[in-house]
């Protein structure tokens, strides 16, 4: 029962849970709704474990399969049809996490509308669930564009001064994305007669269907990713979100992009894909060295740090595209299952990594009331024990061995030297550059004489930040130091994409 | 438990590690003393082991241990594995590593005894010690680069331990980019191992390095290169960052502003060799490639000579001897070059001892000096601390390669060594490692008259305090003078001389430098060195000193002023810093604010965001404009339209409308 329920558990009590902290009315009753939004994200979480412990390793086939019928128009028909595979389900898993853990950074900062803020994350929960797990390429859409909507309320609500400039445009950027996948997705449809996004897989389109169709997903995917030059609306989204948003944007939404070319992009157009890789590579290596720059100028903590994840990001689509170049330099693709394994563990890494960065920025800022570097400096003499987490995120930011942070880059850069040495040599300038950008920040902010009276007065973290400070360090470090389990849990599944993206889809003669 | 080796080797690594952990985590709960017993008693037990280790693998001979303790990750059919390779090469290093460590440890006891971080040192310098000992002991390519990246990191904690001060938070980033500018290469380096050896185990690569050694890869298009050369290169661009060879040895003088132990520790004893180390251990690589070769040797000729030079013109004590490191792993550096592989880890073993054991005496000096740290208020010191004076004196003279002390065997083995090589550049390299005898004697005893001889500089109230430091400093002084003395004498039989390292050095017969050397006992090479070029250098140097800071002091200012060119170059370290700061470091920060205000805000959010959504306003302003609210507007438009589809859609029609056109 739990078992072949198990994915819309995970996508129907978040919400049953966000609509049962709303009824908990308005903010006299908060402390209910904090409570309630806990347990929830605390059950949640406890399914998610569940999910990765009955997961069997070793087969691409997908899991946890939830068929029904849905919606049935002439001769296209829709089904509640959910599922997961290696890719999807290590996000899942990463999603319940880090909800929780906003959750618990919520709990004495948001005294405004307590219910709607913890109702909204739930929200998002559900709906970012759906979206990994959805195997109907219709669900996928609802799910794609409804988990927006909260995402919009939480910045529009408890957002900064520009919230309103933010949030739109976040919205017009996400959503002409979304509408070229749309049509995209009809047009598929049309031709298979239905959405099953694992027949799309399969069905068999000409060299201009699957170059419009490519483009038309990476108009709504780069955006998400973000890849440069679609990638402004973050630091914007950033700098305008309340620390909760700024957290799930960075370790959840970003993914859906990069999660998207995955599922959609690489299996439905794998030869559009590999004729238009150089772009692909090319777009992603300008997102890791330009942006890393970017990021060196950046005076506003959240903004540098968006700028970080942008360039982080660059590292999971170098992984995805480096496949076809490694099969011309080597005539083979050994490498290539690295490559893209690389990259899901920079998803997951950056996940934990620039979601504890953003918190460390709210746990300054709630004290503060200011991301500028420059109104900060020698925050460690008042608040030591705060400065060691935050180092330690930065180093994980800057990919230090022996954090998650190392891990998906290490495997990306071993890969693409595969296809070219100056891919790798492009890639590998984050060591320097996202060191440079990191580390002059926590030079600036945690290190030196105590900068003024404001800093003088601050107070180091209580328990419930060391909680959630404390959780993430753990994940940084049991992922840096063993991650053979994620990569035993998507290695199947991986495997078997590569070989699929691998062979064409052409018709004979087409 | 200890028949049972793979255990012994876990605890040698874990045992510093535990002890970093506890007073890391738990320094207020156990104190200070408690977090001074906890990692001493970690490291003394890595020691203790270390030289079990030693006598099992070097004395009784025991097979290479080769093992791993688990998977870190498979992807892609590729294992990347934590384990552990032992042979005579990683016994002498877990020694060196461990002792100098657990010196380090007991003299911190004294040295820090005031400061308010306490426990946290002591955190870092055991945290330090694990991660050295995973470099040394790692049997693959991902342990080696999480070592060395981690004793990086904990290289830049301590150079910013002291982290209220603007010189070392700025000391300790620099220190972390430019190791990250050589990590870049070795990163590289790393990923060229595995893709064309298909693995990154040690045993692997070097088993089959006949199958690549004739294969090319064209990095420019058109000129193909020898992969074996490509990967060396890239990997000894590691070993530049972490052994501050030239270019990337800009960090190591400003790396002083750490605490003392750490500079005897990392800065000279331990991490700065681990570049060394690590091209020993890939000899099997390098071995193969004579342009490698000559590219290492030529680097560490301009190190030992030129960073030598710069000694002779500082006045800080601490950073004279840090000069000193890094003309000392220049040497160390040219003898890999030269193929002297034995030669270079004998030196890296001696000089950990000696160089050890001068920074810790230079911190005994500036306890002394109530943190004076400059040479030109001190002077007459040995009159007040004897231990301190003596031990100094063994650490010159073993550093300037008296006959006897373990230095001269280790630089004189290097400098023979390279007399006979015949990598290119070896004739120039020979030239220069010779002047670096003179100027290393020269400035060693310039440091050793200025501190301990002549008048005494020093303020009233800070002579009238001058005592010898207490036993945790001094005992740790003697401890590292005694190897100073003897530990050359002692190993340079089996390791130059005889075939100490077995199969974990791996030298081409045609490059074997060490087998044309003449002598064969400690003594007779000894005996044999009087006299000969080397030691009339060294004998020159000291002096020279002797006459410039004993007799005639005004001949150095004499000098400066004569040679005021020269002494500006050496004064400003040859504009090295400058060029790094103002240049490349200003000009990365001015490109990320162009590309930021150019790129990102004015093109991308200007132009074409807000620019099409501006275009959308001024549309929709327009069509706000056509919904006038006037009937008659609406009707014209109705009509306009329906003319327009009765042309399109009603067939011919558009043809008869235009025949009705030209008629009218």
């Amino acid at each position: 029962m739990l078992d072949s329920h198990l994915l819309s558990l995970l996508i129907g009590l978040p919400l049953l849970g966000g609509m049962l902290v709303l009824a908990t009315g308005g903010d006299k009753n908060a402390p209910e709704a904090r409570v309630l939004a806990l347990v929830c994200s605390l059950v949640v979480l406890g399914l998610s474990v569940v999910l990765y412990q009955k997961f069997a390793l070793g087969t691409s086939k997908m899991q946890f399969v939830e068929l029904y019928d849905w919606i049935r128009v002439g001769s296209l028909r829709a089904n509640y049809h959910l599922g997961v595979d290696g890719i999807s389900m290590p996000l899942i898993v990463l999603t319940s996490f880090m909800t929780l853990i906003v959750v618990i950074a919520g709990w004495e900062v948001i005294q405004y509308k307590v219910a709607q803020y913890m109702a909204s994350f739930l929200f998002m929960q559900g709906l970012m669930n759906g979206v990994f797990a959805a195997l109907d390429a219709a669900l996928f859409y609802v799910f794609w564009e409804a988990m927006l909507i909260p995402m919009f309320i939480v910045i529009g609500v408890w957002g900064g001064p520009r919230r309103v400039y933010a949030t739109i445009k976040f919205f017009l950027y996400t959503f002409f994305g979304s509408v070229f996948m749309l049509i995209a997705l009809l047009y598929l449809a049309i031709q298979i007669g239905g959405f099953d996004i694992l027949q799309m897989h399969s069905v068999k389109l000409s060299m201009q269907e699957q170059v419009l169709i490519f483009i038309a997903f990476l108009l709504a995917f780069a955006v998400k990713v973000p890849m440069w030059p679609v990638h402004t609306w973050l630091p914007d989204a950033h700098v305008e979100a309340p620390t909760g948003g700024s957290v799930i944007l960075a370790a959840i939404m970003l993914k859906l992009g990069a999660y998207g070319f995955l599922r959609f992009s690489l299996p439905i157009t794998p030869d559009a894909s590999q004729a238009l890789d150089g772009l692909m590579i090319s777009l992603s290596l300008i997102a890791v060295v330009y942006i890393g720059f970017v990021a060196l100028a950046q005076q506003d903590m959240k903004k540098l740090i968006a700028y970080s994840s942008i360039s982080h990001m660059g590292f999971v689509t170098l992984g995805f595209f480096i496949v076809w170049s490694i099969g011309r330099s080597q005539g083979n693709y050994h490498g290539a299952v690295m490559g893209i394994e690389g990259a899901m563990v920079q998803m997951i890494s950056h996940g934990f990594v620039s979601g504890a960065m953003f918190l460390c920025v709210g746990v300054m800022y709630d004290r503060m009331h200011s991301r500028m570097i420059n109104d900060y400096g020698g925050v460690v003499n008042t608040m030591p024990v705060f400065a060691a987490f935050a180092v330690l995120f930065a180093m994980a930011n800057a990919g230090l061995p022996g954090t998650s942070g190392f891990v998906g880059e290490f495997m990306v850069i071993l890969s693409s030297f595969k296809a070219n040495f100056w891919y790798a040599f492009a890639a590998a300038s984050t060591l320097v550059l996202g060191a440079a950008y990191t580390l002059w920040m926590v030079k600036r902010v945690i290190f030196g004489a105590v900068a003024n009276d404001r800093v003088a007065k601050l107070s180091d973290i209580n328990s419930r930040e060391f909680f959630f400070l404390g959780l993430l360090s753990l994940m940084v470090f049991v992922f840096g130091l063993y991650p053979a389990p994620l990569l035993d849990a998507m290695d199947a599944t991986v495997t078997d994409l590569v070989r699929h993206i691998t062979q064409s889809k052409l018709l004979p003669g087409g | 438990m200890l028949d049972n080796m793979p255990t012994v080797y876990l605890t040698i690594v874990l045992a510093p590690l535990m002890g970093a952990i506890i007073a890391g985590l738990f320094g207020k709960t156990i104190g200070r003393g408690g977090a001074h017993w906890i990692t001493i008693l970690g490291v003394a037990i890595a020691t203790v082991l270390s030289l079990y280790v030693f006598k099992y693998h070097v004395m009784d001979s025991h097979a290479i241990y080769n093992g791993s303790v688990y998977t870190w990750l498979v992807s892609d059919g590729i294992k990347l594995e934590v384990g552990f390779l032992v042979d005579n090469l990683t016994a002498v290093m877990l020694v060196v590593v461990s002792f100098v460590s657990l010196m380090v440890h007991v003299y911190t006891v004294g040295y820090m005894h005031d400061d308010p971080g306490y426990q946290r040192f002591f955190s870092y310098i055991s945290l330090f010690t694990f991660s050295m000992l995973m470099l040394v002991m790692s049997n693959n390519f991902m342990q080696l680069f999480f070592g060395w990246e981690a004793v990086g990191l904990v290289s830049y904690l301590l150079i910013g331990f002291w982290f209220t001060r603007e010189s070392a938070i700025f000391a300790n980033l620099k220190a972390f980019l430019v190791n990250r500018v050589g990590d870049f290469g070795f990163v590289l380096g790393i990923a060229a191992v595995l893709l064309y050896f298909g693995s990154v185990d040690y045993a692997t690569v070097f088993a089959s390095t006949a199958k690549v050694s004739g294969q090319t890869l064209q990095i420019f298009p058109g000129h193909p290169w020898s992969v074996l050369t490509v990967i060396c290169i890239l990997l000894f661009i590691g070993a530049m960052g972490k052994s501050a060879q030239f270019p990337l040895h800009v960090w190591l003088p400003d790396s002083m502003e750490g605490p003392t132990p750490i500079s005897a520790l990392i800065h000279a004893a331990t991490m700065v060799t681990a570049g060394i180390f690590m091209v020993a251990r890939m000899s099997p690589l390098f071995e193969l490639s004579e342009t490698a070769l000559s590219v290492v040797m030529v680097i560490g000729t301009i190190t030992a000579l030129f960073m030598g030079l710069l000694g002779l013109v500082q006045n800080d004590i601490k950073r004279v001897v840090a000069y000193s490191t890094l003309s000392q792993l220049g040497y160390m550096t040219v003898a890999l070059g030269a193929s002297a592989y034995a030669a270079s880890i004998f030196h890296l073993m001696t000089h950990a001892f000696f160089k050890a054991l001068l920074f810790l005496a230079a911190g005994s000096v500036i306890i002394a000096m109530h943190h004076q740290q400059d040479m030109r208020y001190m002077g007459g010191l040995r009159k007040y601390m004897k231990i301190t004076w003596l031990t100094s004196l063994v650490g010159s003279l073993a550093l300037i390669g008296t006959p006897f002390f373990s230095g001269f065997y280790s630089k004189d083995s290097i400098i023979e060594a390279v007399a006979h090589s015949h990598t290119p550049g070896a004739s120039y390299a020979y030239v220069a490692v010779l002047a670096g005898v003179f100027v290393t004697a020269l400035y060693s005893f310039r440091m050793y008259f200025l501190v301990f001889h002549g008048e005494e500089r020093m303020d009233q109230h800070t002579r009238e305090h001058l005592h010898e430091s207490p036993w945790v400093v001094t005992l740790p002084l003697i401890a590292l003078a005694i190897p100073s003395v003897i530990i050359g004498g002692f190993f340079v039989e089996p390791m130059i001389f005889g075939k100490f390292f077995g199969p974990a050095i791996f030298v081409l017969p045609a490059h074997d430098v060490l087998a044309h050397l003449h002598a064969h006992d400690w003594k007779e090479m000894a005996l044999h060195a009087l006299g000969t070029a080397p030691f009339l250098l060294a004998l020159g140097g000291v002096l020279t000193a002797w006459y410039c800071y004993r007799i005639n002091p005004k001949v150095p200012a004499w000098c400066a002023r004569k040679l005021s060119w020269p002494y500006k170059t050496l004064l400003e370290k040859y504009w090295f810093d400058h060029l790094y700061q103002y240049v490349f470091a200003a000009l990365g920060r001015w490109l990320g604010k162009v590309i930021w205000q150019l790129g990102d805000v004015r093109l991308i959010d200007g132009v074409i965001i807000n620019g099409s959504a501006n275009s959308v306003g001024r549309l929709a302003r327009w069509a706000r404009q056509v919904q006038s609210g006037y009937l008659y507007h609406y009707a014209f438009a109705m009509i306009l339209g329906l003319i327009i589809l009765l042309v399109v859609f009603v067939p011919g029609l558009s043809g008869k409308m235009l025949a009705l056109i030209k008629i009218s």
